[in-house]
């Protein structure tokens, strides 16, 4: 007997499994995946964007704003100035036409090697509730972006923030159709608290999350 | 060695005993203050409950519709019995793929495996990643004591010096620089390795993915930068849909480390799309038997609830006198207490169910409702049915039963028994009344770690009769 049905067959003695009550439950359990009931969720209240950018900032990112996305490469070169940091920096394919070269930046369009060291993406949305940018690999928007490099910046438009995960899961599948290979949820820089409980930023993914907001359309 | 004398051994350990105490309070305020920020910490426990219900009452049905989900999104999906089987699957997936180096983020079934024993026996290089994963494994395969926080009981001296003999580098006193230097060791790792090991938080039936989350950003990167990555997981981590993710996540990370949301958290689902340049091109599930199939549907079922979070061993006043190694096996406090018995055998772990204090910190913590303490006490009639406890201790309960039906011989017995407490309690010197006895002449061995309340010198059922009319 292989081990599937090993494990499985043994599941099912010990459940009473029998063909009629198969059927039933397996109706139900189609039943609850297509009405996919939501549990209790805190309020959250107020303009999105704020909160946000409050909880963003509990998180140890950095944020600000910007009217229309046009200027987000004015604002991260200067961001990556005050943090004597170079203006070299590979981004996402679909970021490709902002105006990075007039901005003085140096920006290569592909994915994020070991040795980079500034990262940009785009967000697919952004959760308010935690203060948390969603991201889904693809072709243009390749994960290792926001993972390798020791800075990340993110940029995200006002009119994508939602207020929950499960507005993020609803947009995915509406927009998506299928889940991307992966979704990432990233809530700022990496840390780890494996050293007596003491947190430090940077353990493997990035030391700091800039986040800009574009508020414009 | 068995658990007392391991526990016995903690109690006596200075440096170990400091290390529990510094971080004694941390996670409980800090789980504390995170759950503030729901606005109903009852009823979402009470939904994340039912959804573990639901899927554990079906879990037949649940597993294959998440096989069926997984295998559509272009991953495999393997079955392992035992610990041999995980690490006949994985080896044989090594092979396969003509794997030399893994990297392995945080997996407890890994754990249970041994599996990086099997992979070095079979040449392969296992890396752990997960910081305090990573200083166990270069600390010759240490034990971690903790589920989430693997090195609790070490302080950084310890592991400065373990990094300067293993790096050959300067010893490094601050935390902030001994986490940079394990970065610049491990990073070459992730980007050599060509598997990736991971655990699963938890499987998503609905769309066939594995979630997983993380703080270091670790599990990221084994899971994306390998072109092969195995996911090694427990049956019953199957949840329903993505809305039910979202509903526990509001409680994992809070009850864990008391954060609103961990750091990452990733949903992964199937392999690398054409065009896509990042992702592993083979994805495995290995779901894991090992002891839990045999637990659905019976009196300890509520046990596979668990989401790991560590809240029970955090809160435990028995885990935080002795640490996690003294539990032997990988699972310490509370849930450990529970699952080690059911996994390894009742007969091969009496003293764990017994240590404990049932004062139930662990049950009003845990994010899924799991009546630890009731399970524990369930494990002890186990014990006691199963003819298991020791003979001096059966012998004086079937004494107490034949005596406790007897009233007149009982009451006598008693009378006799809180004479003798009170005249032990007697202070010779001042010829009063002690509060406390030090060493109990009968059973002078439950003395040794604590004092013996002094009764007042008569039973209730005399105090009682005294006292009867009076108002």
């Amino acid at each position: 007997m292989s081990s599937r049905e090993d494990i499985l067959g043994r599941i099912r003695a010990n459940l009473g499994r029998n063909a009629a009550n198969a059927t039933t439950d397996r109706a139900a359990l189609d039943a609850y995946l297509q009405a996919r009931p939501q549990g209790p969720r805190p309020r959250i209240g107020g303009d999105l964007a704020t909160r946000f950018r409050e909880k963003s900032e509990l998180l140890s990112s950095t944020v600000e704003e910007v009217a229309v996305s046009q200027a987000a490469p004015q604002v991260i070169a200067r961001y990556l100035a005050t943090h004597r940091l170079a203006p070299h920096a590979v981004c996402w394919p679909e970021l490709a036409e902002l105006p990075w070269h007039e901005a003085g930046m140096q920006v290569e369009v592909r994915a994020a090697t070991g040795s980079d060291l500034v990262g940009i993406t785009g967000c697919f949305c952004a959760v308010a509730e935690t203060g948390t940018l969603m991201l889904c690999s693809g072709p243009d928007t390749p994960a290792t972006t926001s993972l390798l490099p020791e800075t990340h910046i993110a940029i995200v438009s006002a009119a994508r923030i939602l207020p929950g995960m499960e507005e993020a899961w609803n947009l995915a599948r509406a927009e998506l159709g299928e889940m991307p290979r992966a979704v990432n949820f990233i809530s700022g820089p990496s840390r780890t608290g494996d050293i007596e409980q003491t947190i430090v930023l940077g353990a493997h993914g990035p030391y700091r999350v800039h986040i800009v907001i574009v508020r414009g359309a | 060695m068995h658990f007392k004398a391991r526990a016995g051994e903690k109690l006596a350990d200075a440096a170990l005993q400091e290390n529990l105490s510094k971080a004694k309070d941390r996670f409980v305020g800090m789980r504390a203050r995170g759950m503030l920020e729901l606005d109903d910490v009852e009823a979402t426990r009470e939904a994340a409950k039912a959804l573990r219900d639901r899927v554990l009452d079906d879990l037949d049905l649940w597993l294959e519709k998440f096989e069926q989900s997984a295998t559509r999104s272009g991953a495999t999906v393997l079955w392992a019995r035992d610990s041999a089987e995980i690490c006949r699957h994985v080896v044989d997936i090594a092979h396969r793929h003509g794997v030399k180096k893994v990297a392995k983020s945080k997996s407890m079934l890994s754990e249970e495996a041994g599996l990086n024993q099997a992979l070095e026996a079979a040449g392969i290089q296992p890396v752990e990643t997960d910081l305090g994963e990573y200083i166990l494994q270069i600390n010759d395969n240490e034990a971690p004591s903790h589920i989430i926080a693997p090195v609790f009981h070490k302080n950084k001296d310890e592991i400065s010096a373990l990094f300067a003999r293993t790096h050959r580098r300067p010893a490094l006193t601050d935390i902030q620089a001994l986490t940079r230097e394990a970065r610049e060791v491990l990073r070459p790792h992730f980007l050599s390795a060509e598997m990736g090991i991971s655990g699963g938080n938890f499987l998503v039936a609905e769309t066939g993915s594995v979630a997983l989350v993380t703080n270091e950003g670790n599990g990221r990167m084994v899971t994306t930068l390998p072109k092969v990555h195995v996911v090694i997981t427990g049956i019953e981590k199957v949840i329903p849909t993505l809305e039910d993710l979202a509903t526990l996540m509001r409680l994992l990370p809070r009850s864990a480390t008391g954060q609103s949301i961990s750091n990452y958290f990733s949903l992964l689902t199937g392999v690398k799309k054409t065009a896509e340049s990042d992702g592993p091109e083979h994805l495995y599930f290995i779901l894991v038997d090992n002891g839990r199939a045999d637990l659905v549907g019976g009196e300890f079922a509520e046990m596979l609830r668990c989401i790991r979070c560590g809240a029970c061993m955090n809160h435990c006043p028995v885990y935080q006198s002795i640490g996690g190694h003294a539990y032997g096996w990988v699972y310490p406090g509370p849930m450990g207490a529970v699952l080690t018995p059911l996994f390894t055998g009742i007969e091969n772990a009496l003293d764990l169910p017994q240590a404990a204090t049932l004062c139930n910190q662990c049950g009003v913590v845990c994010p899924v409702k799991i009546p630890l303490p009731g399970l524990l006490r369930k494990l002890r009639e186990k014990q006691v049915e199963r003819r298991l406890r020791p003979l001096a201790e059966r012998l004086a309960l079937t004494a107490w039963a034949w005596l406790a039906q007897r009233p007149r011989l009982y009451a006598l017995a008693t009378r006799i028994g809180v004479r003798y407490l009170a005249w032990l309690a007697k202070d010779n010197a001042s010829g009063g009344r002690n509060d406390r006895i030090r060493i109990l002449g009968v059973a002078p061995e439950w003395t040794l770690g604590r004092d013996f309340p002094a009764p007042e010198g008569k039973t209730f059922r005399e105090l009682h009769a005294a006292r009867k009319g009076k108002p």
